[in-house]
């Protein structure tokens, strides 16, 4: 546990405290940049970018050792898989666009076609005799064991770069999340932002390539968008909320891994991601499952105990055996079906409604307010009580329910 | 709550409800259904009978249910309440009596398949999984294309066919379940005026040969001349009955509201006039 | 193509094949459905179904560990839907948030547990390792005659013959209802076919696919078998039927070529060391989906109709 803490005040040695702040940097940019992917309903084509990636970092190497320079240069190996993934990312708009394939089809193919591609590259530089100790395997997965310092620096510059960008793109890039159309009609050029943007995803990944590795990067961009978008409806903040999901992530993760041995930074990053996700799905307020759950079984009850009332007003048998139950069990019929004083009462008032109702619906031929006759919203919330007094004058005397 | 102040007269043998008006033999008799989207109901408690040897319109405004009630009916879209009777029977029973056509646009077109094959489908269920298409059923397959006048297109790709084509091709399938009840969603959407004639015939023709025929409509100018039956409907049950005494000013105000223009009703060819 | 070819080249090259072809086939419905990627999503969280499988039995045997991976893909395709049902969101990002938590879960257990005695790694798992799966017992051609040398075939070969032939005679059998579901769900719902069953079911067939090519050849050159080839046949007909042989031509080819290639490519350029086979042959996949792209007859969207159904 002391470990652990040391490590949360970024005591744990001068490495782990860059490679903490560099992933609490990375972490934000990724859940922002990520939200636009998330809106835009492309969220895999970063899958594909990372993936990508691959073949790029074993060229660069091949390249690098070929330049008689040291193959292990995180920058070179980076701008290569730079260059691969934006191919990549090339292609897919390629095919989506100019063959009949859709998306997801172009997406798969990008992603196996390219992994496959750097495998057999990657079999090759470990054939070299200056590959063999190359590590390039640790992009896979990411690792922060036994990184150099020049490779934390990246990350931390890297990171607050991408921060950089974000903050200064966050106008347009939300403006073209949520609505593209709006946002060329005020004049942005929404395919180059939307290029800028894809830019900004592949310098997260890239950057991301040593910390988590290329498998994994992709849940940075992904969950803390979907997990934001729990808490708020509104556009401008769930950029800023996924932005402070994904540093924190990025921050534990980092820390947590930094505090005990065996712990690989990447997949911790992405679980503590997903548990903040697990968490948001069954609790958020409003969209999270319970609540939703909740709401579901109330609005079933209304529309059954509604249906119920409904037939009783109309006479009729109540045919379901849940709707019985339920005006059962609040008294309002006995377990015959017949209904007791307080269910007839109940029953008269929704009837009344009724021919309220009908009466509404002929003086307002108004579909803003007749539009709401949908059976549960109560025509007090409607009319106000002087045009319900008005309704009742004109229905003449309450008529009786279940008159003989 | 004043409402409890209210007399209530309430039959003293206490059998004050009537006996359910469900099961009956009718073609398509729906009872209490409701559908929601979310909290909103799309459907709400509705009850509708259509008649047999007759065609029957669904009509109501965009949003008002109409293709969600058939879809609820067939059990394609899940009820939160409510049963569906076909032919006396609960729906999940009397499938092999029920022909459908959904909507055109609820299909990728680009399916790599040909017209014969659309038609085809519709003999799924009687082939079941692995019997033999016979050359009987092909030759109806055929026989099916032909009364819809697409004879000539069997072995075009679906995709290289025109909207009224394609809504031809999707009636022939409907035709091949050889059915006594055709269920149709929005038939008439977005199809030429030669194909909206070959579409009416061929439903006429099922009318006439004593088949049920339930029509999700929304062109108000060709309903008298189309339909025997109509059922208006906005989220609720707003009118039934034959064209006659139904398609009235009055019940088509109460279903459109403030979204019908008056003088766009003068227009209509409705019954009893205005 | 004497006895080194039966002992090195013939087992590989077949479980080659049929990995291909049982990956392919599904496939070919999973494109059609828009799910693509649900064999991305497979592919990864087949790791974590081998690792919770080792920490179980703690043994690294074959069944256990199928059917942990098995196991993971049925919950990772139930998580997904639960994910986008429940918290409504939309496929892609379900899948993504799910398959990169639990691939993230089994790294992490692989770590925690001591499993340097025994053969499991993360890029084991990536890679496959196709070409270790020699005949050590064959002598040439004869030796397909000989019980005895029959007997050390390694046992991935039969396994994956197994699934394959399983997995074509389920798209067999369910030929029209996949058909049928496919194009018009709606409809065959009406017909009363159990569609979302059946949708399940083409999942789970595609992951126990996924798991038994996985086993051999690792989890790249699945994702690429479940799209390049069933991808490159859309583009050269359009009918289904004809598609799916497509398919199974193109996954073959892939397979047998990438394989020579992965072997002998590199001597034919002066190297000494083959390159990896599973990478090869999704990389070959990938060059066919590329021509396809370029010169297939059926490569363009048509246009009629398209404009009103929108």
């Amino acid at each position: 546990m002391n470990a652990f803490f040391e490590a949360l005040i970024l005591q744990a040695g001068y490495n782990a405290a860059l490679v903490a702040v560099g992933a609490a940097l990375l972490g934000f940019a990724a859940g922002s940049s990520g939200t636009f992917l998330f809106l835009r309903k492309r969220a895999l084509v970063s899958d594909a970018v990372a993936h990508a990636t691959l073949p790029g970092v074993a060229l660069a190497f091949m390249l690098m050792v070929a330049l008689g320079g040291d193959g292990r240069n995180l920058i070179g190996l980076l701008a290569g898989s730079a260059i691969t993934a934006w191919i990549g990312l090339l292609l897919i708009e390629w095919i989506s666009r100019r063959t009949r394939l859709a998306e997801d089809a172009a997406i798969g193919a990008v992603l196996g076609v390219f992994f496959g591609v750097g495998i057999v590259l990657l079999t090759i530089v470990q054939s070299m005799s200056a590959g063999r100790q190359a590590g390039l395997e640790s992009f896979l997965l990411g690792s922060t064991a036994g990184m150099l310092f020049q490779d934390a620096v990246v990350i931390a510059v890297g990171g607050s770069l991408a921060v950089f960008a974000t903050w200064l793109m966050r106008r347009p890039m939300t403006l073209v999340a949520f609505d593209s159309e709006y946002a060329a009609a005020m004049g942005y050029n929404v395919r180059r932002i939307d290029l800028l943007m894809m830019g900004l995803v592949l310098a997260v990944t890239v950057i991301g390539l040593k910390l988590v590795g290329l498998i994994l990067i992709v849940a940075m961009l992904i969950i803390p968008a979907v997990t934001a978008r729990f808490w708020t409806d509104r556009s401008g903040r769930v950029i800023w909320i996924a932005g402070t999901i994904g540093g924190l992530s990025g921050y534990l993760g980092a820390v947590l891994s930094a505090s005990a041995p065996a712990l690989p930074t990447g997949p911790i990053i992405v679980l503590v991601a997903a548990a903040l996700f697990v968490l948001s799905l069954l609790l958020a307020p409003r969209r999270g499952v319970l609540a939703a759950v909740l709401r579901h079984r109330r609005f079933q009850r209304r529309v059954h105990r509604r249906q119920g009332l409904l037939a009783l007003a109309a006479r009729h048998a109540i045919r379901e055996t849940y709707t019985l139950r339920l005006l059962t069990k609040e008294g309002l019929v006995r377990p015959d079906g017949v209904p007791t004083d307080i269910g007839r009462a109940q029953a008269a008032k929704v009837a009344r409604d009724e021919r309220r109702w009908d009466v509404a619906r002929e003086i307002h031929q108004d579909a803003g307010l007749t539009g709401r006759y949908d059976g549960l919203t109560p025509i007090e919330e409607v009319f106000t009580a002087d045009e319900i007094a008005e309704f009742d004058r004109r229905l003449g005397p309450p008529v009786a329910v279940g008159g003989a | 709550m004043t409402t409890t102040q209210q007399p209530i007269v309430a039959a003293q043998d206490g059998r004050a409800t009537r006996p359910a008006a469900v099961p009956t033999g009718a073609p398509l008799a729906v009872r209490g259904v409701t559908v929601s989207y979310g909290e909103k109901p799309a459907v709400f408690s509705v009850d509708a009978t259509f008649p047999a040897e007759a065609m029957s319109a669904i009509i109501g405004p965009n949003g008002a249910g109409k293709s969600t009630l058939l879809k609820a009916a067939l059990g394609v879209i899940p009820r939160l309440s409510g049963e569906v009777y076909v032919f006396g029977q609960p729906v999940e029973k009397a499938r092999e009596r029920i022909a459908y056509v959904p909507q055109r646009a609820s299909v990728d077109w680009d399916f790599p398949t040909t017209v014969m094959d659309v038609v085809q489908m519709g003999l799924y269920r009687k082939v079941g999984l692995l019997g033999r298409l016979s050359g009987q059923m092909a030759a109806r397959a055929r026989d099916c294309l032909d009364r819809v006048g697409m004879a000539d297109f069997s072995h075009r790709q679906i995709g290289q066919l025109s909207g009224g084509q394609q809504q031809r091709v999707f009636l022939a399938r409907a035709l091949a379940q050889d059915a006594d009840l055709y269920l149709l969603d929005e038939p008439f959407a977005g199809v030429d005026a030669a194909t909206e004639r070959a579409i009416i015939d061929v439903l006429k023709l099922l009318k006439a040969e004593g088949k049920a025929v339930v029509a999700v409509h929304h062109d108000l100018s060709t309903v008298s001349d189309y339909f025997d039956h109509v059922f208006l409907i906005n989220v609720r049950r707003i009118a039934e009955g034959p064209v006659s005494d139904t398609f009235t000013t009055g019940n088509l105000q109460a279903t459109y509201g403030g979204r019908l223009a008056a003088t766009h009703l003068d227009e209509l060819p409705v019954a009893g006039g205005v | 193509m004497g006895a080194e070819f039966v002992q090195f080249s013939l087992t590989p090259i077949l479980i080659g094949v049929f990995s291909a072809i049982a990956c392919a086939l599904p496939g070919n419905f999973l494109i059609l459905r828009r799910q693509a990627l649900i064999g991305d999503a497979i592919s990864h969280v087949v790791l974590p179904g081998i690792v919770v499988a080792f920490l179980v039995t703690g043994v690294v045997a074959a069944i256990p560990m199928l059917l942990g991976a098995a196991g993971a893909a049925i919950v990772a395709v139930i998580l997904i839907e639960a994910v986008k049902r429940l918290g409504n969101i939309e496929p892609g990002a379900a899948m993504g948030v799910v398959f990169t938590a639990m691939f993230a879960a089994g790294v992490l257990i692989l770590e925690q547990t001591d499993t340097s005695k025994v053969h499991l790694d993360v890029e084991h798992a990536l890679m496959g390792n196709l070409e270790s799966l020699i005949w050590f017992r064959a002598e040439g051609w004869h030796s397909l005659l000989d019980p005895a040398a029959l007997a050390t075939l390694p046992d991935e070969l039969p396994r994956i013959a197994v699934v394959c032939a399983i997995v074509v005679a389920l798209t067999l059998i369910f030929w029209r209802w996949l058909k049928i579901a496919t194009f018009d769900e709606g409809f065959a719902q009406a017909l009363g076919i159990p569609a979302t069953a059946l949708g399940f079911g083409l999942v789970v067939t595609a992951a126990v696919a996924a798991v038994a090519a996985f086993d051999a050849v690792g989890s790249i050159i699945v994702i690429a078998m479940f799209i390049c080839p069933p991808a490159a046949a859309r583009l050269m007909t359009n009918r289904l039927e004809h598609q799916i042989w497509w398919s199974a031509v193109f996954a073959t080819l892939s397979a047998v070529l990438g394989y020579v290639f992965a072997g002998y490519g590199p001597l034919w350029f002066g190297a000494q060391n083959a390159v990896s086979a599973a990478g090869m042959i999704a990389s070959v996949s990938g060059v066919i989906l590329g021509l396809a792209c370029l010169f297939a007859p059926h490569r363009n969207r048509v246009g009629v109709g398209k404009e009103e159904a929108a």
